[in-house]
């Protein structure tokens, strides 16, 4: 099983991670390859924070976080905790996970 | 008078490629959308102050190229323009290089001749503060730079009429005595106050990535070089770089960087395309470049380029009077941090500090304070509250690495410091036992004194800077009639 999360702005990945109030959390089963066997759910935070984004990254058991603009020191911290950080991604949430699933999405990747 | 005729003005910018070509000359960062805030084109300040490639970002909305708080906030862009005008505001964005910036943002409508809508421009600036005054109390400030000795007097003078120009500074002095400060004051003075300033330590990093750093590089320039990096000069074009730790500058970037100051040109790493970059050069150095250059460790041409206007920062210990007014400012500022009610320093602290020789000069003395107002529980800072190697100083004061007294003064003439009366040196020349109290001390301090005045009680007490009668009621009071 495999964890992603996308801070988002309606149905895009949010140009700032810190001031990003929904969440997207997003589950790969191990065994399934398939795009549509995926279970997503939307938090909703009360405020936006940084703090919080890495918290729920960190209490999630996240693997991956893929997001457009994110503080070095949240990076840096998310990677010193073991999760992959997939940054600078613009374009629709559908298809930069579309992207993450053919193996195609690196940092830098800006899908419009 | 002249009026502007548009069709004038649009036949000197017959294309997008000229309009883009005199934007990219502008100090600030500039951007020009359609109405859905649609990127149409953005200038080298921008690309620069956000760290985005214009011909990948050409076509997004502007947030996602931008990525600041108020795009996500209430942008009129985003959100419709509620009143027809421009909009400046503080704000912060976050940059490809992942870090935030402060920059003063500004919005304004494109309208046709109806008058309706048809885009808008904005401009970002990187946020500076500028602080150039003079205090009525004699106390000159440049910025955080606090003093009144006639040296830094002196500097204090010469920094407008250097800022007005273009020329290369080079800054010497040892550790602690305020070369950051002082080159950051000189760009906050200048034209260039609105540009970026550029800081960049030149003993930081190792020569191979200092390279990139300095010159940027392109795509594939070397392994891992995934992307194209604009390099410090670049960075700030329109501004100032500042090169501190220059003596530590690699002798094969020396060249490059005298190649730089030739023509302005940079080239990065793998291109052998140049860019033309409009940066003022200053640099900072706490060696003793003229020896370096006798070692062959410092290259004599790069020198003279850099030489132009040389400013040089006296050591604390030779600023006599400045340092019970740097104490009382230093006190003022952390106090205030540090939610504290002290309200000065008792007449021995006093002593103590005033006789310290300073070898990490201000930074250690504003470090001393520090920690004696973290310490101090009371109203007074007692003796008790300073660092206990005060008492017995294990070296004397720490000169630069190399032959500091051959520095020129700030009007570039050599010449070793002169001895001032009263100045903090009257430390006991014999180290004190570390179980030394401030009785045996003082006592210790006077004979010392009374040593070196041969005896001479008005000499010893000018040396000590006290007054004769103080001098006196000390003495009896050691026993020392």
């Amino acid at each position: 099983m495999e964890k992603i999360l996308i801070p988002l702005m309606d149905n895009d990945v949010a140009p700032r991670f810190d001031l990003a109030t929904d969440v997207l959390i997003v589950t790969i089963p191990r065994e399934s390859s398939r795009r549509e066997s995926l279970e997503e759910k939307v938090v909703v935070l009360d405020h936006a924070s940084a703090e919080s984004i890495c918290r729920l990254a960190i209490s999630e058991n996240v693997n991956t976080v893929i997001c457009a603009g994110i503080e070095g020191k949240y990076h840096d911290f998310l990677v010193w905790k073991g999760t992959k950080v997939i940054d600078d991604v613009c374009g629709p949430v559908d298809a930069v996970l579309d992207a993450y699933h053919d193996k195609r999405l690196v940092p830098g990747t800006y899908i419009y | 008078m002249p009026t502007l005729d548009p069709t004038q003005l649009a036949a000197l910018l017959p294309d997008t490629d000229s309009l883009s070509a005199m934007l990219d000359e502008l100090p600030l960062g500039v951007a020009v959308m359609d109405a859905a805030g649609i990127l149409l084109l953005v200038n080298k300040t921008y690309e620069t102050l956000t760290g985005v490639d214009r011909n990948r970002v050409l076509g997004l909305q502007c947030l996602h190229s931008l990525r600041c708080d108020y795009c996500m906030g209430d942008c009129p862009v985003m959100t419709g323009w509620k009143k027809l005008g421009a909009v400046g505001v503080e704000a912060n964005l976050v940059s490809r290089e992942r870090s935030k910036i402060q920059v003063r943002l500004t919005v304004a409508p494109l309208l046709d001749e109806e008058g309706s809508l048809r885009g808008a421009v904005e401009t970002i600036t990187s946020r500076t503060t500028h602080t150039l005054n003079s205090v009525a109390t004699g106390v000159f400030e440049l910025g955080d730079l606090v003093g009144r000795s006639p040296q830094i007097e002196k500097i204090f003078a010469m920094v407008p009429s250097i800022a007005q120009t273009d020329s290369s500074v080079l800054i010497t002095g040892e550790t602690g005595t305020g070369k950051d400060l002082l080159a950051e004051e000189i760009h906050n003075a200048s034209a260039r106050s609105d540009g970026p300033f550029v800081k960049v330590n030149c003993g930081a990093l190792p020569d191979t990535l200092l390279e990139s750093e300095l010159f940027g590089h392109t795509k594939g320039a070397f392994t891992g070089a995934d992307q194209n990096k604009p390099g410090r000069f670049r960075m700030a074009h329109g501004g100032t770089l500042f090169l501190t730790e220059i003596g530590d500058l690699p002798l094969a970037l020396q060249v490059k960087l005298l190649s730089f100051l030739d023509d302005k040109v940079v080239y990065p790493l793998g291109s052998s395309k140049g860019f033309h970059t409009d940066v003022r050069v200053v640099v900072a150095t706490h060696r003793d470049l003229e020896a370096m250059v006798r070692q062959k460790l410092f290259r004599q041409d790069l020198l003279y380029r850099l030489n132009v206007i040389r400013l040089h920062l006296p050591p604390l210990r030779e600023r006599g009077g400045d340092i019970p007014l740097l104490q009382d400012h230093f006190l003022k500022k952390l106090q205030t941090r540090f939610g504290k009610k002290v309200e000065g320093f008792s007449d021995n602290a006093k002593t103590l500090l005033k006789a310290y020789p300073y070898p990490g000069n201000v930074r250690e003395l504003r470090n001393l304070i520090e920690y004696a107002v973290n310490f101090c529980d009371g109203k007074l800072i007692l003796t008790r509250h300073l660092p206990g190697y005060l008492l017995h100083p294990a070296d004397p004061p720490q000169p630069a690495e190399l032959e500091p007294t051959a520095w020129p003064d700030a009007s570039g003439q050599s010449g070793a410091p002169a001895d001032t009366p009263g100045r903090a040196d009257a430390l006991p020349r014999t180290p004190m036992a570390p179980s030394a109290t401030w009785t045996d001390m003082e006592r210790a301090i006077i004979l010392d004194a009374l040593r070196r005045a041969g005896g001479r009680k008005s000499q010893a007490a000018e040396l000590l800077g006290w007054g004769r009668s103080t001098l006196w009621r000390k003495m009896k009071h050691h026993d020392l009639g």
